[in-house]
């Protein structure tokens, strides 16, 4: 029987910043239910790997596929590749998740107006219906009593706990975390990772970018070291923690034990 | 200081107050309905798109409300087409000439406020938007035109106060607004100090009460708990 068809494929991923080049050439593949950890140093490319996933960032060169759908795009006169299909992009965007460092939720809406908003206007749910589904969500994430408190009267992990929900209502096939505790303080980071830890147990799909070692090593069924723009060491998280091949990663390593 | 005709010609006044607010109101709204697709285009990526707004904006705030007054008052009527048109019976109307000249004026400065307030919006409130799946003309109307009008909101409410005061202008066009209506009053009385004294303090009212309306409008959007992060 042949392979099932990977939830997410990226290959050959270029990407620069004028002569800056970021990304060299990133394949990855995530099947149903893979926790893959990218990790390495800062200005390695994991962000910006993340953030051409979903266009965020527009790649120079390489092909991004979800559940086996090419994502199609086309150059720009500076050499980027853009979006050819408008609708493609912003259907593939709705079922990839995006969770960001700084949470970005909307400082003028509700915690529940943040999270009903895009299943409404996106997914044309009835408001009923995305009330419903959101209070849920927020129930799951543990803030259901903050639901008709606005960002700024919450704290940075409850922000980042509204900003999966968020994410969440969409019921994404993958859900891409750029960071997400880099922005919180010591306490407030375990009340996220073990949000994230709950999503992972259930089985979800998801890419980590983190600085979170430990918690790399505990969730993931893969996990991937960049360094300079490339995959530097990639396999099981015993592998890349306790038996990595390369220098670079080992001393890495090393250096957040 | 004679009070007694002050309180004597205080009901003419109110009268040019009323007239005042009427070109006051319909400017500063019209005005906000012109800007919003001018502000939009203005704060465009595409050169093409940002040209047009910005010769708009360049002409109205360029030159003073006064000279865009005389050209409409006295200018249009040197064109036949106008005087032909269906509009004409509007167009002769020193009050609808008012109206359009505040109108499109106060709209150039409305609509740099909108896209400083566009431009001003963080831009990963924007990419949560977009990640999410919203197109960009769902994100426009359903995130970032909201999210403007509360950067834009404390400089809107001082341009209609500008536009309150700009109002006086009218006077030079034989409207009797409220600074109309007090030199009127003055040529009969010969009292500049007390007829112009009790028009400042009608000019006061007024902007006492926009404030206070702005004030209110501000704390109902909650503008304060949009500020930083």
């Amino acid at each position: 029987m042949a392979q099932a068809t990977p939830a997410l494929e990226i290959r050959n991923l270029h990407k620069r910043y004028g002569e800056q080049e970021i990304l060299k050439g990133i394949s990855l593949t995530a099947r149903d239910g893979d926790v893959i950890s990218i990790l390495g140093s800062s200005g390695s490319g994991k962000s910006t790997l993340l953030r051409c996933i979903n266009l965020l960032e527009n790649p120079h060169k390489g092909e991004i596929l979800v559940a086996g759908e090419t994502l199609k795009l086309k150059p720009a006169k500076n050499g980027e590749l853009f979006a050819a299909d408008n609708r493609q992009i912003n259907r593939l965007r709705s079922e990839i998740g995006f969770v960001f460092q700084n949470f970005n939720l909307w400082p003028h809406m509700s915690v529940l107006d943040n999270i009903i908003e895009a299943p409404r206007r996106v997914l044309g749910q009835s408001k009923a219906e995305a009330i419903e589904h959101a209070e849920a969500l927020l129930a799951k994430v543990g803030i259901h009593d903050k639901r008709h408190a606005y960002p700024a009267q919450l704290s940075g992990g409850q922000q980042q706990r509204a900003a999966i929900a968020r994410t969440l209502a969409m019921k994404p096939k993958v859900i891409l975390f750029d960071e997400p505790t880099s922005a919180l303080d010591p306490e407030m980071v375990q009340e996220v990772l073990n949000v994230i830890r709950a999503l992972a147990e259930e089985g979800r799909t998801m890419l980590l970018v983190t600085h979170e070692m430990g918690f790399a090593r505990q969730v993931s069924s893969e996990v991937v070291f960049l360094h300079q723009g490339l995959v530097e060491e990639q396999g099981s998280p015993q592998q890349v923690f306790d038996n990595p091949n390369s220098a670079r990663c080992k001393q890495f390593m090393s250096s957040n034990r | 200081m004679n009070w007694e005709v002050i309180i004597k010609w205080l009901p003419r006044l109110a009268q040019g107050a009323t007239l005042t607010l009427e070109l006051v109101a319909i400017a500063v709204i019209a005005g906000l309905i012109l800007a919003i697709p001018l502000g939009i285009a203005r704060a465009s990526r595409n050169g093409y798109v940002r040209a047009l707004p910005y010769g708009y904006i360049f002409f109205f705030r360029g030159t003073p409300l006064l000279v865009q007054l005389f050209l409409v008052y006295y200018g249009l009527a040197q064109f036949d087409a106008v005087r032909g048109s269906s509009l004409w019976p509007y167009l002769r109307d020193p009050f609808w000439c008012t109206v359009l000249t505040m109108t499109l004026h106060t709209a150039a400065y409305i609509a740099e406020i909108l896209r400083g307030a566009l431009q001003a919006i963080p831009r990963g409130e924007i990419e949560a938007a977009r990640a999410l799946g919203m197109s960009q003309a769902k994100t426009l109307v359903h995130i970032m035109l909201p999210r403007a009008a509360r950067i834009g909101l404390p400089a809107y409410s001082n341009e209609v106060i500008l536009m309150l005061k700009a109002s006086a202008l009218a006077s030079t066009v034989t409207l009797l607004e409220l600074t109309g209506m007090a030199r009127t009053i003055i040529a009969r009385t010969y009292l500049p100090v007390e007829i112009f004294f009790a028009a400042g303090l009608f000019y006061l009212l007024i902007s006492f009460f926009l404030v206070q309306g702005f004030k209110l409008l501000e704390r109902w959007l909650r503008v304060d708990a949009c500020q930083g992060r």
